[in-house]
This record gives C-alpha cells, structure tokens and sequence, in this order.
C-alpha cells in the first residue's frame, strides 16, 4: 500500500526546474495496524504476575530417629492449632487434656476479630515482634543494613523464649486454611512452627468441644 | 464578493512516530513475556503475604486440583525424556522414539502410567480433552507419585518442588501428597501461593 506522491504542485510554483521532485512518503497505517495486533496478542499471552511462594520445611518422617535427636519443646512455649472443616480453628497451649474439652479454645482466621489467630500469636509472641518492630524502624531510618537486619531477624525469631506452634489440620480442613495459618506465622514473626499429623485424641477433643458448644446454644434458646 | 475559498487540507496524518511506539511496545513485550503454561484444571491458588518469587528454572511443579487429582510438570525438555524411561523401566513400559518425542511436548502431565502408552497415541486435542479425567494414583497401594517425584530427583538434583494447589482442596490430599515427598526425604519445598491485596 505503499503510495508515492509525486510533489507536481511544489513544481510548477517554482516554474522554472522541469525536473520533477519526488518526495516518498511511506504509509505506516498497515503497519502500525499489525504491531498493534501483536502487541495485543502478547499481552492476551503473558503472565506478567509471577507467583508468589511460601517455603516450607517439612521434619523428616524417617522412624530411625533416636530420641535424642528429636526436639523437646517446653510445654509452657508449645501452642497447638487445630484446623477443622467449614473454618474453624481450636487452639490449646502447653500439653493436651484429652479429659477436657474445655481446654480447646476456638479461634478466627478474621484478623479484626477478637479471638483472631494473630492477637492470640502476637501477644504469646510479644517480645519478639516488639523486638522486630525495633528493628524494621532501624531499617527504615537506614541505620542499619539489610544483612544485619535479617540475621537479627532470624536470631529473634529462633530465641529462646519465643513459642512454637504445632499445626494440626483434620482431614476435612481445606488447604486455603493450611495456607492461612502459615501465613499466620509470618506475620508474626514466628520461627518455630511445624506441621504434624492429627491424633485421634486431638479429633475426639474437636468433637467434643462441638457436641458441648451445640448444646449450650440449645440451651439459650 | 469574492467567494470565500475554503482551503482542502488533505487528512493524511503521519504514522512513523506511532509506529515507532508501537514497535517499542511490541519490543518490550517480546523481551518480557513468558507465556502462560496450559493446565489440565483450573487452580485458583490461595493468597498470602509471602513475597518470595518462584525461581524460573529447575522447578517441579506438583498440580493438586479441588478433586485432588495431582498433575506433575517439569520445565526441561531433557528432564521430560529421562523420568519418562525411568518410570517407565521401573513398570516394565517401553515407549517408542514418537511416543517420547510426543511426551516431551506435553506442558503437563498426569496419566497412570499404564494408560500412558494410550494417552501418548492419541492427538493433542483429545489428550487435552481427556488429560483432566486422568490424574497420577497417589494411593498407598500404588504410589506412582512417588516413583515420579523419585525418578525426577534422579534426573536432576538441583530440582526444586513447588506444590500448586486450589484453595478449596482438602488438607486430605495435601496431606496425602506431603507424606509420599516426606518419605522421599524432600523436605524443603515451596507452596505456590498468590498475592494478598490488603
């Protein structure tokens, strides 16, 4: 499509030249018309987001182990949350009363929630997270730099104090609940976390605290 | 009087400077764009606050949809071709040289590996129609998730797992999944995951 006009006008103004000047002018149109199309063919084709990750550790399940090999975690540091079907999350601190349903304390996944998951982290995990909040301060006001900033982070976070939470989902808990959680203990700075299998205790106790939970909103109507 | 002369302008307007933008346009996407991979089942992913990118290379992506079939894909070529034999050696299926240059193409894969003979026969359309009907068996009895992800570690050590799983699977699966990687002794492994908007 390409036109080539020749400048006659231009020519007989001036009169007296007989030679004719030809200017090219290329029409683009068509061009532009197909960059367009693959433009808009790669941005239909492109993921430009990538995805985010989350890094998990898993403990080995290797039966070998000798019992001096495996970690012994203070009850008064240890915290178990229990994940169940249709949202719900349990929690029990320290060692477990399978005798006492009421030791099982629910929770939410709502973060503005009163009983959310995170009050109940930050506040068991306070020390470490002021200690962090100091620290990103410090970052910020570029005080220090950010190698520092993050062995100081990992040296807080694997303190002696701070707690360990133990995740325990049933099988009916969905992995965005998984997710959740771990996500959880991100926010709150929390370094020793793991996920282990649910007992059949742990199940009893969730039933329990359900069947005890339905009578007493049978009870106040 | 004089008649007023309305002067024709033509309407010809220069496109050289808009083709030199669409051009840069076009450059920048070319440079930039990794396409989208084609998968079996639709995976809405759950989001989290994580902000750690995925590595481009060398990652074994393990595809759980709602239903919890589980899908494998590997991003070498190479790769593909040698956990194919591998696996296949290790149930007694030998696959021919268009058999393995076809499986080679796959972007995803997740067949039982008796039916994968079959499924590697048949064209791309219809392997993409029945792929999400398949799925590999993860079942105690007959673990073929394992021999893969085994096999695959084999072939290349560098190889790091990334578990892609809808939000609304249940932890059964995960679990499921998590405990065949646990007796592998793959311990490490990274949970693909979307940004939180908050």
């Amino acid at each position: 499509m390409a036109e080539i006009q020749s400048n006659e006008g231009g020519g007989k103004k001036k009169g007296g030249s007989k030679q004719k000047k030809i200017s090219v002018h290329v029409d683009f149109t068509p061009m532009v018309d197909m960059n367009m199309l693959l433009i808009t063919f790669f941005m239909l084709c492109t993921s430009l987001n990538k995805p985010q990750t989350m890094e998990l550790s898993m403990p080995s399940n290797d039966k070998n182990i000798t019992k001096d090999q495996q970690s012994e975690v203070k009850a008064s540091k240890a915290l178990t949350i229990l994940l169940d079907k249709d949202n719900k999350v349990y929690y029990f601190a320290g060692q477990p009363d399978y005798k006492n349903y009421n030791s099982l304390k629910e929770l939410s996944y709502d973060a503005k929630s009163q009983n959310s998951i995170r009050s109940l982290l930050v506040m068991r995990n306070q020390d470490a997270v002021s200690k962090i909040q100091l620290l990103k301060q410090q970052k910020l006001e570029l005080k220090i730099s950010q190698d520092t900033f993050t062995a100081q982070v990992a040296r807080i976070k694997n303190g002696k104090n701070t707690p360990v939470v133990i995740i325990k989902a049933t099988d009916a808990a969905t992995y965005e609940n998984v997710i959740d959680v771990l996500d959880e203990m991100q926010i709150c700075n929390i370094g020793k976390y793991v996920i282990d299998n649910i007992t059949k205790d742990d199940k009893l106790l969730i039933e329990g605290k359900q069947a005890n939970g339905a009578t007493t909103q049978g009870a106040a109507k | 009087m004089s008649k007023v002369k309305v002067a024709r302008k033509s309407t010809r307007i220069d496109m050289t400077a808009m083709s030199d933008v669409t051009v840069l346009l076009l450059t920048f996407f070319m440079l930039t764009s990794t396409f989208v991979k084609k998968e079996p089942v639709m995976v809405a992913t759950p989001a989290s606050v994580s902000e750690i990118k995925i590595p481009e290379t060398n990652i074994l992506q393990i595809l759980i949809d709602p239903a919890g079939k589980v899908f494998m894909s590997l991003d070498k070529q190479s790769d593909m071709v040698n956990v194919l034999q591998a696996v296949g050696g290790e149930y007694g299926v030998e696959f021919t040289e268009k058999q393995i240059s076809k499986f080679k193409l796959l972007p995803t894969f997740g067949v039982p590996i008796k039916d994968m003979k079959t499924f590697l026969d048949m064209k791309p359309e219809e392997q993409d129609k029945v792929l999400k009907d398949y799925g590999i068996p993860t079942d105690s009895v007959d673990n073929q998730f394992k021999i893969w992800v085994k096999n695959a570690r084999k072939t290349n050590s560098d190889l790091r797992i990334a578990i892609k799983a809808d939000k609304n699977t249940p932890y059964a699966v995960i679990k499921k999944v998590m405990t065949s990687l646990q007796d592998l002794r793959e311990n490490r492994y990274n949970l693909i995951t979307a940004l939180k908007n908050s």
